[in-house]
């Protein structure tokens, strides 16, 4: 029993990280139905960016819990800016292009990003100070939970609220959904498109950048491919969950995180991959729209 | 003036964007900062030129844009319009056709390898082009059926010793086998669902392979698989590359000579029409699943066929060779040369292939010009190098045949 | 006359719900062989949906959907994919035009042959004389339709550059290319001017005369509707509310009260 509530755990953990990545891929796909290549690079980047921020300030012999709140806080600045960024420059000269321009266009971008940060940085691993506190009140439970998996999952649930709430209540959050349901009509009623569009990058790479700096915490290194790996997980969440919808990114990610953490568990960790992509293979088999994604209503 | 405001604002604004990334190194082991300023100004100098020549092409782009729309038709390069003529168009062909003849004997042994690298690519390139071109399929583990040639033919040889000739069918019907049965289930799925299924499956395929050590050797790979023989006529090493390279050149001939032929028959016309209008196009009496299973399982046979090529190329093989970046590579073959056009898909083949090559004195530079070129392309040319043109039905002869009729 | 002649089209009893909403409401209808049937019903009426659940874009909630092209005997077609329902004979137009926008006209008229050909892809690759054949008769059937809906000098240009009218001709040319024994026709006129709309129904009558064909008809224009067709059915939410001949519509009073009202007065 012990064995399966650690599996439970770290599955747990494992699928909020996927699960804030998949809400930035779901976002953007559902407003501009483009596939954001590039997304699993900016939640390296927001890795790399708490990294030095850390660093930097611990050189300046700044105290434990400030340096986590600063990084954290740079991270999610640069992590939204480089996403405002690359849609200005690789996405929005593309809105009117064939289908799979914009495609490619992303693709190269997760090419560069990644090579940039390479030679920017180093293409070795590097060690990520651990920047969580720890829970005193977990001692007990240290066996199947431990401090940096508590703070994904609380840290990870209250950042879903708070994002359900924003697409709920605010003008942007309706802006977003009424662009998301019909970009011209939106447009016709006094939406500022572009500016929506500015605003899904900037949100979504935020809760990646939330993403890359917790589990760096959590696993305690970084290279420049760690977008890549997670990207690809995270979006197959996204599309198992039902791409565009919002729960569904949460749901997919718990899922495809208990099933890597069980299949591990009790199967093989060679085949953790291959379990996860099996899943959405069958899965899309029997409801193609994804768990909780609507099927296109085709007026003809 | 309001230019170099601007100006200086972008350059401003990639300065605070690289300073964490390219300002500071941290090694976190020994605990030391390391401040590397100069080079965020490096970064800001050149995007403060750059800014001027990005708004100077955008809105070049944008004029061309508003100029085609007032004319009502697309513009045509002047190389467009040289190749358009027979004339210039045959000779060209044959002035090709006797330099890539003549290539082993005017350049080494190492741009000889190059050459078949790049062909294998133009031969794959042409092959997905059937699926994404053609078919306006999203395929993005295409890799996984390279993978499957390749490894039917090292394993093959491996274990019962079967030989190159006897590989390159079995390599290209097990790539069909594979395609049939993953398109099956999965070709009903919507436009990007394809896409991430297809991914899945071309991890899945280099997952087992990297992981089923006991057969496939796992991520050592196997070594030693025989260059192909010809009556044993070409033996040593050079003869032997340029055996493979001569291989080449008749299998991309053999391929454009098929695609170009699908493309303008009964099938090709059904791809086209499935990628403009789904609906219609069923209403139109055409099966959607059976007519892209068939576009799916035909680029399938063509990736296990040079994936036997491949094999047999670098005489080693594992599974780091059949990521999901090769599949992105092929993907943006056919895109940045422009999709469904054979002759775009060979050039984007040779420039993204070559390229990196010739790009080596920037050495580990070359992926990031490499995807910065990728960008690029798109959003200055969205529609590809080469613009695809469909043979035109002979109306005049129509015309003329029925007329003949009627008098 | 109509009377005698066999049907061809029999649907009884077909309902679709779309979430809460029934769109269609215990339709009966049915098309004999010669004819031609209008659909007619307000903006919302179903008429388009009807049309989609019989050629299988979508699956009627309940009923029966029943042809017999040849005369022995009906097959029941609904659950059936749209293309097979093609090849057994019932060709469609589209309300809201649905062309093949970069192919050229008579490629499109091409795709339309598709399912009365069988060329293969190692047919397409070896160009055999089979069906090299096929393929110049393919061109030679297709220019003749566009000659027959007066589209043969666009037969070049691209779908999508074609002035309205003519690309609501092309798609009658291209359902035509199917070898249906029954065309539906969503709106044909839909957009046309008078003169336009006259001529299309000529060429509707002479359609059907040369192909034996009969035709199933949805459309606003009741002086089109009142001098063509020898039967009419109404819709009105989902509702059937009358049939019969164009007299005995025109004088129904339910018809009148719900649709034709103004229609007639003006
Ligand atoms: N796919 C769908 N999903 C949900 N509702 C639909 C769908 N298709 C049609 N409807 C609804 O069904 C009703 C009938 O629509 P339909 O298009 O059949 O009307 P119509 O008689 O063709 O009208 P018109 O004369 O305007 O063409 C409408 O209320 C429409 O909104
Ligand atoms: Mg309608």
């Amino acid at each position: 029993m012990d064995y399966f509530l650690e599996l439970f755990f770290s599955g747990l953990t494992r699928g909020s990280i996927y699960a804030l990545i998949a809400l930035g891929y779901t976002m953007v796909y559902g407003i501009i139905e483009l596939i954001n290549f590039a997304h699993g690079e900016i939640y390296m980047i927001g890795a790399f960016v708490g990294l030095t921020v850390a660093g930097v300030l611990t050189s300046f012999g700044f105290p434990a819990t400030s340096i986590m709140v600063l990084a954290s806080m740079a991270a999610i600045v640069y992590a939204a800016a480089y996403g405002y960024t690359l849609e200005k420059i690789a996405y929005r000269p593309l809105r009117s292009a064939p289908r799979l321009s914009p495609l490619i266009s992303a693709i190269g971008m997760s090419i560069f990003l990644q090579n940039y940060v390479m030679l920017a940085q180093t293409s070795d691993f590097i060690s990520f100070p651990s920047l969580t506190p720890e829970f005193a009140f977990l001692d007990k439970y240290s066996s199947t939970i431990g401090s940096s998996d508590f703070l994904i999952i609380v840290v990870a649930a209250v950042v879903m609220v708070l994002l359900t709430l924003f697409i709920k209540f605010t003008r942007m959050g309706k802006a977003m959904r009424a662009t998301a349901q019909n970009r011209k009509m939106a447009m016709l009623v006094g939406v500022n498109v572009d500016q929506v569009i500015s605003v899904t990058f900037i949100v979504g790479s935020s809760l990646a950048a939330v993403g890359g700096v917790l589990i760096a915490s959590h696993i305690g290194q970084i290279n420049f491919f760690i977008g890549f790996i997670a990207g690809i997980k995270a979006f197959t969440a996204a599309v198992l969950g039902g791409i565009g919808s919002v729960p569904g990114a949460m749901l997919g990610g718990l899922i495809l995180g208990w099933t890597e953490s069980f299949c591990t568990g009790y199967v093989s960790s060679d085949y953790e991959d291959v379990f996860a992509f099996a899943l959405l293979v069958i899965i899309l088999i029997f409801r193609p729209s994804g768990l909780l994604g609507k099927a296109p209503i085709q007026k003809v | 003036m309001e230019g170099l405001k601007k100006s200086l604002l972008v350059s401003l604004w990639f300065m605070f964007l690289t300073l964490p990334i390219v300002g500071v190194f941290v090694n976190t082991i020994d605990d030391v900062v390391i401040w590397r300023l100069e080079r965020v100004l490096y970064v800001g100098i050149c995007t403060f030129f750059l800014s001027f020549l990005w708004r100077f092409m955008i809105s070049k782009k944008e004029a061309g844009a508003k100029r085609d729309e007032e004319t009502g038709e697309e513009q045509i390069s002047a190389f467009g319009k040289i190749l358009a003529n027979p004339s210039f168009y045959y000779p060209l062909l044959a002035g090709v056709l006797v330099f890539a003849l003549l290539f082993p004997q005017l350049f080494s042994m190492y741009q000889v390898n190059i050459m078949i690298s790049a062909l294998i690519y133009v031969v794959l390139g042409l092959g997905l082009n059937i699926v994404v071109g053609l078919a306006g399929l999203l395929d993005l583990g295409y890799v996984a059926f390279y993978a499957v040639g390749a490894y039917s033919y090292a394993l093959m040889n491996l274990y019962w010793g079967v030989n190159f000739w006897v590989a390159l069918p079995i390599g290209a019907l097990l790539g069909a086998l594979c395609g049939i049965i993953l398109g099956f289930p999965v070709l009903r799925l919507r436009g990007d669902y394809l896409a991430i299924v297809t991914l899945g499956f071309g991890e899945i395929i280099r997952l087992v392979l990297e992981n089923w050590g006991d057969f496939t050797h796992g991520p050592s790979g196997i070594a030693n698989i025989p260059r192909p023989d010809f009556f044993g006529l070409f033996t040593g090493l050079s003869n032997s590359i340029h055996f493979m390279y001569y291989l080449m050149i008749v299998l991309v001939i053999f391929t454009i000579f098929i695609v170009n032929r699908l493309k303008n028959s009964r099938i090709g016309r059904a791809w086209q029409a499935l990628r403009e209008d789904e609906i219609a196009c069923q209403a139109m009496g055409i099966d959607k699943v059976k007519t892209k299973l068939m576009a799916f399982s035909i680029g399938a046979t063509w990736a296990g066929l040079v994936g036997v090529v491949f094999a047999a190329k670098t005489s080693f093989i594992n599974p780091a060779s059949f990521t999901f970046l090769e599949s992105a590579i092929i993907l943006s073959i056919v895109v940045l040369g422009g999709m469904g056009s054979i002759l775009g898909v060979i050039l984007g083949a040779l420039v993204l292939m070559l390229l990196p090559e010739y790009l080596r004195a920037f050495s580990e530079y070359r992926m990031l010009v490499f995807g910065a070129t990728m960008v690029l392309v798109m959003v200055f040319r969205p529609q590809g190098l080469v613009r695809d043109v469909r043979k035109k039905i002979d109306i005049a002869a129509v015309r003329k045949a029925l007329g003949g009729a009627n008098e | 006359m109509s009377n005698e002649a066999r049907k061809v089209l029999e649907v009884k009893g077909v309902c679709k719900d779309f979430g809460g909403l029934r769109a269609l409401d215990d339709v009966d209808l049915d098309v004999r062989e010669g004819e031609i049937v209008a659909l007619i019903g307000p903006n919302g009426a179903g008429k388009t949906t009807f049309f989609n659940c019989i050629t299988g874009i979508y699956t009627p909630t309940f009923g029966e959907v029943n042809i017999d092209p040849t005369g022995d005997g009906f097959k029941r077609i609904n659950g059936i994919k749209t293309n097979y329902v093609t090849e057994m004979g019932m060709a469609r137009t589209f309300q809201n035009i649905r062309l093949f926008p970069s192919m050229s006209v008579i490629e499109n008229v091409m795709i339309g042959c598709h399912c009365r050909t069988k060329a293969s892809f190692l047919g397409a690759i070896f160009r055999d004389p089979r069906t090299k054949k096929e393929e110049q008769e393919t061109i030679i059937k297709s220019y003749e339709l566009l000659k027959e809906l007066g589209l043969e000098q666009f037969a070049d240009e691209l779908a999508c550059n074609l002035p309205y009218g003519a690309q609501r001709r092309l798609e009658i040319a291209r359902a035509l290319a199917t070898d249906p024994f029954l065309l539906l026709l969503d709106e044909p006129a839909a957009g046309m001017n008078p003169q336009e709309t006259l001529a299309l129904e000529g060429l509707i009558v002479s359609i059907k005369e040369k192909h034996n064909i009969s035709v199933l008809l949805i459309e606003h224009d009741m002086k089109m509707v009142m001098s063509l067709s020898d039967r009419i059915f109404v819709l009105e939410y989902g509702r059937e509310i009358a049939h019969g001949t164009p007299q005995e519509v025109s004088e129904n009073p339910a018809v009148i009260k719900a649709y034709l009202g103004e229609d007639l007065d003006a």
